[in-house]
């Protein structure tokens, strides 16, 4: 073999092995959840998918998955639309205190999220609100605008502006360029920028944590809450549900959208 | 496409409005925290005291300091361990040619960015546990009798959170290499450069920002996680998340709390500038 041969041989195990590191833990949670014992062990002793049953129909889970899409439906719903016409109207107009609107919009990508918990979890006590829906769909909302207004950045990008002088000349006014040009445009970038927030408005969990009650905790919280109690395979087989709600989700913004636009990675030349 | 300058259709408030409300909503729990990292503890109630900077002086305490020195260094190791495996994660998939391959490449890389934070972490405790996947496949291959202590140690928590942090590595990673013209590699491949002398001569000097960015971020990223070290790390390894979180929620002492919080942010918007300062000398310095 030409030495080229042997160094593209050996790039391709390292890349291999990497990915194999990256995807080891969700593979041995999946084999994990088809176990017989009610011990947590590798490898699983006997095949079952009791774990399955009762992972379905475990109440806390339940109630979580209730609670969850009930905040993900409000939140990723409200941030589409205040993110698109923030980022819109950042994008196209200058005024004051644009910058800092536009700092403040974006700084949830910087803000750990056990702090932007414990600031609301502060807001809410004092705003006599604390544990209530309105706080935990409001702090989803501001975590998941950037995502939002990130994705109709890159979509305005291809859009051409003589498109909506086209359409001004021709008469339209402002508000009807907007709707009937430019948001029929966006449309695709707006419903990856969406699917973007939803996914990470369910999964949110530290925030969520310090915001949240008993009665309305969401899936991620109530699945912390049965690690610390039960060591049985029952979190593996809910695991290994949302890992492939997640890869079905992720293959569907993939064949639609193009993950790699939503990423902003640039295809190579 | 700033155009239309002057003139503002009359949507105009309408569609800023409501964005304006989220930033002021966002600022007041910001304030919120600040005014709570000035107030006192009253041990045993939710209610705070008076104006007070003790608790800045707490945090000189061995106790504490020893939390964010391994705050401090588990980032560092995880920011280094995530770039050299991302790298060539990131070369692989921007110059794979078959389209079908790099969709494969990106989908498994960052899988693990959209599983969760629980359901990552989780699925962490299987691998480094007792009867885990590691200890598992070591005794039935039969190269240990008794098991590692993987869980709880400052290791597994690295693991994890290299794993965690690797997808986004590779974005940034990623996006850098694909602005590098590719004319340059076969220009110094034509000259008599070997793959390995362009890759360390040419491709990896042109990634700099990239590689800058890419581990600068990840170490202000992981400077924030908790649930990781919270699952992981049981107690035994803290980060400063962990100290907030039980602090809050054990001592209800949500003053410290706020502090710790506080000075978190202060450091990781301090690593971000810095790493806005190296860039822009970068940038002058003819990297695009």
């Amino acid at each position: 073999m030409r030495p080229d041969g042997i160094l593209r041989l050996a790039f391709g195990a390292v890349v291999a092995a990497t990915l194999a590191f990256a995807l080891l833990p969700s593979v041995v949670v999946v084999i994990t959840a088809f176990g017989e014992k009610s011990l947590l062990m590798f490898p699983p002793d006997g095949l079952s998918t009791k774990w399955f049953v009762r992972a379905w129909t475990y109440e806390d889970f339940r109630s979580g998955i209730r609670n969850g899409l009930l905040v993900t439906a409000w939140a990723s719903g409200i941030a589409l639309v205040v993110g698109t016409l923030a980022a819109f109207a950042l994008e196209r107009f200058r005024f004051r205190g644009r910058d800092l609107l536009e700092a403040l919009l974006l700084s949830p990508l910087v803000i750990p999220h056990f702090t932007f918990g414990v600031g609301f979890l502060i807001l809410a006590s004092a705003a006599g609100m604390s544990r209530t829906y309105s706080v935990v769909v409001l702090c989803h909302v501001i975590l998941v605008l950037p995502f939002v207004m990130r994705s109709v950045y890159v979509s305005l990008k291809n859009v051409d502006p003589m498109l909506e002088r086209a359409a001004a000349s021709l008469g339209a006014r402002p508000l009807q360029v907007f709707l009937r040009v430019d948001l029929p445009l966006l449309a695709p970038g707006l419903a990856g920028g969406w699917l973007f927030a939803a996914i990470l408005s369910f999964n949110e969990f530290t925030a969520t944590l310090f915001v949240t009650g008993q009665r309305t905790q969401t899936l991620p919280v109530a699945m912390y809450t049965y690690v610390r109690e039960y060591a049985d395979p029952t979190m593996a087989a809910l695991s290994t549900m949302l890992i492939a709600a997640t890869a079905f989700a992720l293959a569907i913004a993939n064949r639609f959208l193009g993950l790699d636009r939503i990423l902003s990675i640039q295809a190579g030349h | 496409m700033t155009g239309q300058a002057g003139r503002r259709p009359a949507y105009f408030p309408w569609f800023v409005a409501p964005a304006a409300i989220a930033a002021v909503v966002l600022a007041a729990a910001m304030a919120a925290l600040l005014q709570y990292a000035f107030r006192q503890h009253v041990p045993g109630s939710l209610q705070v005291g008076g104006f007070t900077l003790d608790n800045f002086g707490r945090m000189s305490s061995w106790v504490y300091l020893r939390v964010f020195a391994d705050s401090l260094l588990l980032s560092a190791c995880t920011a280094g361990f995530s770039l050299v495996l991302g790298y060539p994660l990131a070369l692989a998939l921007v110059r794979t040619r078959s389209a079908a391959l790099k969709s494969a490449i990106l989908i498994a890389t960052i899988i693990p960015l959209f599983t969760g934070d629980i359901v990552r972490t989780y699925s962490w405790l299987i691998v480094l546990g007792k009867n885990g996947f590691v200890n598992g496949s070591l005794k039935w291959l039969g190269l240990i009798e008794t098991p590692f202590e993987l869980l709880y140690t400052m290791t597994g928590v690295t693991l994890a959170l290299v794993q965690y942090s690797l997808p986004v590595m590779v974005i940034i990673l990623s996006a850098a290499i694909s602005h590098i013209n590719p004319d340059y590699e076969k220009a110094a491949a034509s000259l008599g450069a070997g793959p390995l002398a362009v890759l360390w001569k040419v491709t990896l000097p042109l990634s700099m920002p990239g590689i800058l960015s890419g581990t600068v971020t990840i170490f202000a990223w992981t400077l924030s996680a908790f649930a990781t070290p919270q699952l992981v790390g049981g107690g035994k390894v803290n980060m400063v998340s962990n100290l907030v979180y039980q602090l809050g929620f054990s001592n209800f002492d949500f003053p410290f709390a706020a502090t710790l919080s506080l000075v978190s942010l202060a450091l990781i918007f301090a690593i971000l500038s810095l790493l806005g300062l190296a860039t822009r000398r970068l940038e002058q310095a003819g990297f695009r």
